[in-house]
């Protein structure tokens, strides 16, 4: 909580994201219960990035929440990494505050000791550098999108969640904001978990997929990728998903 | 009254518009003025045909108006009447908003204590001034807090509907980004208040001043209220056209000098609509 100001520890030192949910009830409009999640269970290794994919509604998001401590009720445990270190989230809408300007945005989310830290290039980095004092309404999609990834990298993180972060974006802007976060992950580690049902994302980005079923959501299976980054170009990917896609079928 | 001041940059727009259409032929500022100068005119005309001292002409209003001014007294009533509306609406908006916000975010609080709301916006001011007088005196607290007292109900109402739409997300984000229950209110909450406080503002202060002059009326020795009444006794129309309309003027002026800049200053943020 208060060791913001150290440089972050090497990965090595930290503790990695352990999940484990073994039962998560929805109450529904109809007062039903819906049964969300049946069983799930993965680990996270410190400072790397893995994906929660699975098709719509199957309980991904419902994870996350129950990560961020939004959803306390459930049956399972949690371990988060560096003993409850803080935790950034980018959610599927930016969640800007409309009236504040893209800076006041990030500034807002630091703690107190370290409102006044040097932004500069973490806003050039992600290409916000001339939006600092736009507001958000004056912002597409894909730069408030960006303002919500620089505002979870500026709080430097333990632990990063991100809930479809590039839905409802056309490609290009999509594929352009993939590689700004792999470069702004990759300068500042940090144990990664993203929710997603696009397999090329998932395998662009990713050291380890995570298949969940349909709902009440169970494990289909985990999927390591030990390829480095740079080296996933086109020709791996066509050998890749094809693979994955067979294995898990509907996923692609 | 917004959209006055955007209206030439319509006019300038590089659009190419159909001259006839939506053009004015008079500027909005002239608009008003000749609006007001026509009652103006209505009243006159009235005051001459009627010739009679229930209605006096506007030239009868500005002498009892300079009469008044003159020996200072005119001042110090409005500034009486003034220093009431001021303290009740700073008192009711502070207290309503208060009350409003937790029964807009706490559902039980607010099941409990609805029927006490309805109950209170039913009780007419003239009730709770009386009230107030008998049993704290007639004195300038029992005047300001019953003043106070006939405005929080419709603070509450209003502040209440705007608790009940504070966005989820945000109230998410900021207790994942961990801020301060300060931090919370016055970056998260209280910017999605703003039009409901602006709202309850305005409907106040018309609402608390008209109070205000019953209160005087009834328990003060000075205020426009208090010389209202003197005038009534006296019989002198136009003494009360001239208070009223200086309070009135006064009223225009903080709302112009004061809640309109505000109002602006707080909602910069908010992106223009085109062409509007």
């Amino acid at each position: 909580m208060s060791n913001l100001s150290k440089p972050i520890p090497p990965a090595g030192d930290q503790d990695a994201l352990e999940v484990e949910i073994r039962g998560k009830t929805f109450r529904g409009a109809d007062g039903d219960a819906v049964r969300a999640i049946d069983e799930i269970a993965f680990s996270v290794a410190p400072g790397s990035f893995a994906t929660l994919i699975g098709p719509s509604g199957c309980g991904k998001t419902t994870t996350l929440r129950i990560i961020l401590g939004l959803d306390r009720e459930f049956d399972g445990r949690l371990k988060l990494p560096a003993g409850g270190g803080r935790i950034a989230a980018v959610f599927q809408e930016p969640r800007l505050l409309p009236w504040r300007t893209v800076e006041e945005n990030v500034r807002l989310a630091l703690s107190d000791e370290d409102t006044g830290r040097d932004l500069d290039d973490l806003f050039a980095v992600l290409g916000l550098a001339e939006m600092r004092s736009r507001y958000p309404g004056e912002l597409s999609l894909g730069l408030a999108r960006r303002a919500a990834l620089a505002r979870a990298f500026a709080i430097r993180p333990s632990l990063l969640v991100l809930d479809e972060p590039f839905v409802s974006l056309d490609e290009q802007t999509a594929s352009r904001l993939r590689t700004l976060l792999t470069d702004v992950w990759s300068a500042r580690p940090t144990t990664a978990l993203m929710v997603t049902h696009n397999l090329r994302e998932a395998v662009q980005l990713s050291d380890r997929i995570i298949f969940l079923t349909e709902r009440p959501a169970r494990m289909r299976g985990v999927y390591d990728i030990t390829t480095p980054r740079a080296d996933r170009d086109a020709r791996w990917r066509e050998a890749t998903l094809p693979a994955l896609a067979k294995r898990y079928s509907g996923v692609l | 009254m917004a959209p006055d001041h955007r209206a030439d940059a319509t006019d300038t727009a590089l659009l190419q518009r159909p001259a006839a259409l939506g053009r004015p032929v008079f500027g909005p500022r002239l608009v008003t003025a000749l609006s007001l100068a026509g009652l103006l005119a209505l009243w006159w005309i009235a005051a001459i045909v009627a010739d009679s001292r229930v209605l006096p002409a506007p030239p009868a209003v500005a002498e009892a108006f300079w009469r008044d001014a003159a020996t200072g007294e005119l001042f110090f009533h409005l500034a009486m009447t003034l220093m009431r509306v001021i303290a009740a609406f700073v008192l009711a908006m502070a207290i309503g908003s208060v009350i409003g916000i937790v029964l807009g975010m706490n559902r039980e609080a607010n099941r409990f204590f609805d029927p006490w709301l309805i109950l209170f916006l039913n009780i007419p001011a003239l009730v709770v001034i009386v009230l107030a007088y008998i049993w704290f005196g007639l004195n300038e607290a029992a005047a300001i807090g019953a003043i106070a007292v006939n405005k929080i109900p419709n603070v509450v109402v209003t502040m209440r509907e705007g608790a009940r739409t504070l966005d989820r997300d945000l109230e998410e984000m900021a207790s994942v980004y961990r801020f301060s229950a300060g931090r919370t209110l016055r970056h998260v909450v209280l910017p999605q208040l703003q039009p409901y406080f602006a709202a309850a503002s305005r409907t106040g202060i018309s609402l608390i001043w008209k109070i205000a002059l019953v209160v005087e009326l009834l328990g003060r020795s000075n205020g426009v209220g208090f010389q209202i009444n003197l005038y009534f006794q006296l019989f002198d129309v136009a003494a009360i056209l001239a208070y009223t309309l200086a309070f009135v003027a006064v009223m225009l002026t903080i709302e112009f000098l004061l809640v309109q800049p505000f109002e602006a200053h707080s909602t910069r943020w908010r992106p223009r609509r085109a062409g509007s």
